[in-house]
């Protein structure tokens, strides 16, 4: 799993119907200090985060497992809201 | 399988309720000298590894393995922890 942080949304009128009521969030990877990197991703979001939040996000296969996605065409899902990192 | 070292910790409050009381634990994948290969990343930990020490982890749908039958939404996860190793090339 990566941290990333929230830094939009997507809106999409035509998608696949398993898809529908999904929320589509904008992420971007975020290092464990919270510095910005890598390329921004869309993630399905299963625990109501929001812009700004840095969150949790599961990554291929394992993001169907995620609540209401066990048949939904997705590879990224944010399943947690990051509180705190501690690093050693 | 993957070797990394433990380098910290993650407290989510709000998470999938299949996450609830699996620890997150924060990895760097290290090569055999034990320098650091890539990004840190958030793992479950499947074996009560601690901050420092040396383990395995694997990636993938089969990071959820260790806590059947629950399915916890994981990609990667500590399944073991190194006493130690030893490469002859």
């Amino acid at each position: 799993m990566i941290l990333a942080r929230v830094v939009g949304t997507v809106v999409a009128t035509r998608k696949d119907e398993r898809l529908v009521s999904c929320k589509l969030l904008v992420a971007r990877p975020v290092s464990p200090d919270g510095q910005l990197e890598g390329t921004h991703l869309v993630a399905v979001d299963t625990v109501d985060a929001g812009f700004g939040e840095t969150v949790l996000i599961v990554s291929g296969s394992s993001a169907r497992m995620a609540d209401g996605l066990a048949q939904s065409p997705v590879d990224a899902a944010i399943v947690g809201i990051v509180d705190t990192v501690s690093m050693a | 399988m993957q070797l990394a070292r433990v380098v910290g910790t993650v407290v989510c409050s709000v998470k999938n309720l299949r996450l609830s009381s699996v620890p997150l634990l924060m990895i760097q994948p290290i090569a055999r000298d034990g320098a650091d290969v890539g990004r840190p990343l958030v793992a479950t930990d499947a074996a009560g590894a601690g901050v420092g020490e040396q383990v395995f982890f694997v990636r993938g749908r089969e990071a959820a393995f260790p806590f059947q039958p629950v399915e916890v939404p994981t990609d990667a996860s500590i399944v073991g922890i190194v006493d130690h190793w030893d490469t002859s090339a």
